[in-house]
């Protein structure tokens, strides 16, 4: 021999799970996260652009391992050229800093730019998101001519479909009848013990609901008064199919005169001139006259804008509010505040009215969205008990 | 099972064919262990940097991100060594036999430069055992102090587990004796010293007690010097510091030798493979393993090959000198690989790229500088001077910033006073801000770094509540 030996081997590693211990560690440290910042990553772009995408890349910021280092932005770092490259050529470009609100696609590829991207399952996250809202104590719709049935499995027979076996059970029953005979074991199926699944009929009240999202779409409200409205409008809707089978939404602009339009107009067309909202609550009457009518709908309305409303309309927006509250399960009003500041909004206006369910909220920024949602979505009554306790505790 | 038994027969004989040639070639290594693992175990050891290590999450996040590439075959870790005697080296599963065989050649070079190479000297080679132990022992912690507290603390020190002082093995000059009046007369004529000594000394003899400094001098081990001196620290959070600075003293050698250490590795494959008779598929596969290993990048270096392409070129030089090296070096030629051993026994990644990396070969490997302008990133500078000290100064210290403890006793109230030598490089700041807490968390008491932002000297502070800046 030459002095130094060598060993081949192979173990059986099968038991080895340390990493996929810590990984799980880590996945709950997201969880927590993002529990923690919810309002920050629900408005994500990811996420209310995902069309319907079930796992979404969110940026966790606070599962980065904080220390000291370098500015890695204002840093000079060395690379390799393909033999020709002079001072000046652009080698690459941060998509992180360029285009809308929090885009980031393939950061990690790109030097520097490492914040921690988790991947969400969105079915968990909506859970997360909903565990904070709540419909409203409301009163029953009328519509229970909508009535279906739905089957559920929670029965146990002796009798039954030969597709509906319970294996389980039926073993069971095998292996105690044989210990009670003295001799345990499962063997020898009898016909006695054969057990079945069997299903109840229950009757379901199949509930819809409709979401007039309205939106102010004159010239003062420009793409974030629009991102902000279509984050809203993405968890209400979202929100509200957790709760009934059927949601359906129509989108209304508006600016001096309102129109329905479609989803991407909705979102997308910015039009001039000046405002005038009580000519979308008009539009709006008039859908619920037409089509969706609160005996069949529970009705959801809700109004985007900047507030920069005609003065002389305040008068008669507060009056086709209430007409709407006669109708809707709930009426929310929401003013972006943008870089303008208005002294006299329709917001003001509003305060008049006293209605359970009209819910006005401003939002300044996209952390304000999820506030938004609670506010609207809240047991009114569960409010007042909180404020019971205070003056209590005074 | 018969099959596999085959394949490893057939690996068994490779190695010992490739060991006979590097030997032959003058490498010089630990004995050694290859074990073949499957790919979940070769990328947990990827993630936590040795295969038995404490536990954490950032780990499980590190081993998630690794797995995930594996898994969209984006990357492929063929094997990983340790420095340890004898020298594990984890091969993966699922390696034809020719991947293995360029392996095996690449981890018997890397084995020799831990063996042989000075920076790694004074690395414990029981490592692997002493970090096994390490685990245990917290997790013991764990289950008697809370898992959330020992990941809480375990947060905070990794955030500055990189403040060691790898060189704690070079003895400083003991300080010297405090009272002057001790020392003794060795000649008439040493009464001259006492004319440099302030007056006023209570002994009589002109010196004086300072006003101490704590630490007396700016102690750049902040692991050590918090372990020390933080008051309120148990005795588990002690040895969970101790630990991690241990440990951090461990790799830090691997951290100042990436270049030098994968050049050397990836220059002895290419040879090694050389030797061995090859057919024509397993030529092109080598070829085809070999480019992808050091396929260079234009936003990053890649160590394995710039570190070839310098050791080729220091070979090349000092086999065949100019006649200007000749005259001027008194290189005679035909040393080119007493050379490279040489370079690869006393070098790290900063002396090889300062002494070895030259005009003609930062230009025929067309290096450069490039920084972030605007959204862009942009090539800044060619020069070769510039472009070679810009990529030392990223090395430096292995790329962490250089903080000293300046005072432990900051403002008489036992505040932590750091400060951050400034040489050019900012810190970041949003990283800053978010550090500072875990200082506190371990120090006890308000802590405070000085830096520089836009060439003026500012303080952070975090006073257990919130961050404060003020310039000073």
């Amino acid at each position: 021999m030459e002095g130094s030996s060598y060993i081949v081997s192979r173990e059986d590693w099968s038991l080895h799970r340390k990493g996929e211990l810590d990984q799980q560690r880590h996945r709950e440290k997201v969880r927590e996260a993002i529990k923690k910042n919810l309002a920050d990553i629900i408005t994500e772009e990811s996420i209310i652009m995902s069309d319907g995408k079930k796992i979404i890349r969110v940026p966790i910021r606070s599962l980065e391992e904080y220390r000291f280092r370098h500015n890695y932005r204002s840093q000079k770092h060395a690379g390799t050229g393909r033999g020709d490259s002079k001072v000046g050529d652009v080698i690459g470009s941060d998509p992180s800093a360029s285009g809308g609100p929090g885009k980031g696609k393939g950061a990690g590829e790109e030097p520097g730019v490492d914040y921690y991207e988790a991947d969400v399952n969105m079915e968990e996250l909506s859970e997360m998101v909903f565990e904070n809202l709540k419909l409203p104590d409301l009163k029953e719709k009328q519509n229970k001519k909508l009535a279906s049935e739905a089957l559920e499995f929670r029965d146990i027979r002796k009798k039954g479909l030969q597709g509906n076996i319970d294996r389980k059970r039926t073993l069971l029953e095998v292996l105690k009848r044989n210990a009670m005979e003295g001799k345990p074991g499962i063997y020898g199926i009898k016909p006695d013990d054969l057990r079945y699944k069997t299903w109840e009929t229950s009757f379901k009240y199949e509930s819809a609901a409709v979401v007039i999202a309205m939106l102010d779409t004159s010239g003062s409200m420009g793409p974030f008064e629009k991102y902000i409205a279509r984050s809203f409008f993405f968890w209400m809707v979202r929100f509200l199919r957790s709760k009934y089978q059927q949601v359906e939404i129509v989108f209304l602009a508006h600016h001096t005169e309102a129109k329905e339009v479609t989803e991407e107009e909705f979102f997308t067309k910015g039009e001039s001139g000046g405002t005038r909202c009580s000519s979308v609550y008009e539009l709006a009457l008039k859908l619920i006259e037409q089509r969706y009518s609160p005996t069949d709908y529970n009705i959801y309305a809700f109004h985007f804008t900047d507030g920069d409303n005609l003065s002389s309309d305040n008068e008669k927006c507060v009056k086709l509010v209430n007409k709407l509250l006669e109708y809707c399960n709930l009426v929310g009003y929401g003013e972006i505040e943008g870089p303008y500041y208005y002294t006299s909004t329709l917001k003001t206006a509003f305060r008049r009215i006293e209605n359970p369910k009209f819910t006005t909220v401003s939002i300044r920024d996209k952390n304000g969205v999820y506030p938004a949602l609670k506010a609207f979505f809240s047991d009114k009554r569960e409010n007042s008990t909180v404020r019971m306790m205070q003056s209590y505790e005074e | 099972m018969n099959n596999m038994s085959g394949e490893i027969k057939e690996l068994e004989r490779a190695i010992e064919e490739i060991i006979h040639i590097a030997k032959g070639l003058g490498l010089d290594f630990y004995p050694m262990r290859f074990e073949i693992c499957p790919a979940e175990i070769i990328y947990t050891f990827g993630a936590y940097g040795m295969p038995a290590r404490y536990t954490h999450w950032s780990f499980g996040k590190a081993y998630h991100k690794l797995k995930m590439q594996y898994d969209f075959n984006l990357s492929r870790i063929y094997e990983m060594v340790i420095n340890s005697n004898p020298c594990y080296a984890f091969l993966l599963e699922g390696n034809s036999l020719i991947q293995n065989k360029l392996v095996v050649a690449h981890v018997l070079a890397h084995c020799d430069f831990f063996k042989n190479n000075a920076w790694f000297r004074n690395t414990n080679r029981d490592m692997l055992e002493s970090m096994s132990i390490a685990a245990q022992r917290f997790r013991s912690y764990e289950l008697r102090y809370g898992r959330e507290r020992v990941e809480q603390f375990l947060d905070a020190v990794m955030a500055i587990q990189q403040h060691i002082n790898p060189h704690h093995s070079i003895k400083e000059p003991g300080p010297k004796k405090r009272d002057c009046c001790s020392e003794r007369r060795q000649t008439p004529y040493d009464d001259l010293w006492d004319l440099d000594k302030p007056k006023g000394c209570s002994c009589g003899s002109g010196c004086h007690k300072k006003t101490r400094r704590f630490p007396e001098k700016p102690e750049r081990d902040l692991m050590l010097f918090m372990m020390k001196h933080a008051k309120d620290l148990e005795e588990w959070q002690r040895d969970i510091i101790s630990v991690l600075r241990d440990e951090m003293l461990y790799f830090w050698p691997q951290m100042q030798t990436k270049i030098i250490n994968e050049g050397w590795a990836s220059y002895w494959h290419v040879r090694i493979m050389r030797e061995l008779d090859l057919d024509e598929w397993e030529a092109v596969e080598f070829a085809k393993m070999h480019a992808g290993v050091i396929q260079p990048s234009t936003k990053s270096i890649n160590p394995y090959y710039l570190g070839i392409k310098i050791f080729e070129d220091i070979e090349k030089r000092w086999d065949n000198p100019s006649e200007e090296e000749r005259q001027k070096y008194n290189r005679k030629g035909g040393e080119g690989r007493e050379k490279i051993f040489e370079v690869r026994s006393i070098d790290n990644d900063v002396s090889f790229i300062r002494n070895y990396l030259t005009k003609e070969l930062v230009e025929e490997l067309d290096l450069y500088l490039f920084r972030r302008v605007g959204h862009d990133y942009k090539i800044t500078d060619k020069d070769w001077e510039t472009v070679r000290d810009g990529l030392i100064k990223n090395l430096t210290n292995c790329g962490v910033p250089y903080i000293v403890v300046e005072n432990g006793d900051y403002g008489k109230r036992g505040e932590l006073y750091l400060k951050h030598c400034y040489e050019g490089l900012e810190l970041d700041v949003v990283h800053l801000e978010k550090t500072l807490p875990h200082v506190y968390l371990i120090w006890g008491r308000p802590v405070h770094l000085e830096t520089k932002i836009d060439e003026k000297p500012v303080l952070f502070s975090y006073d257990g509540e919130k961050i404060t800046k003020k310039f000073i």
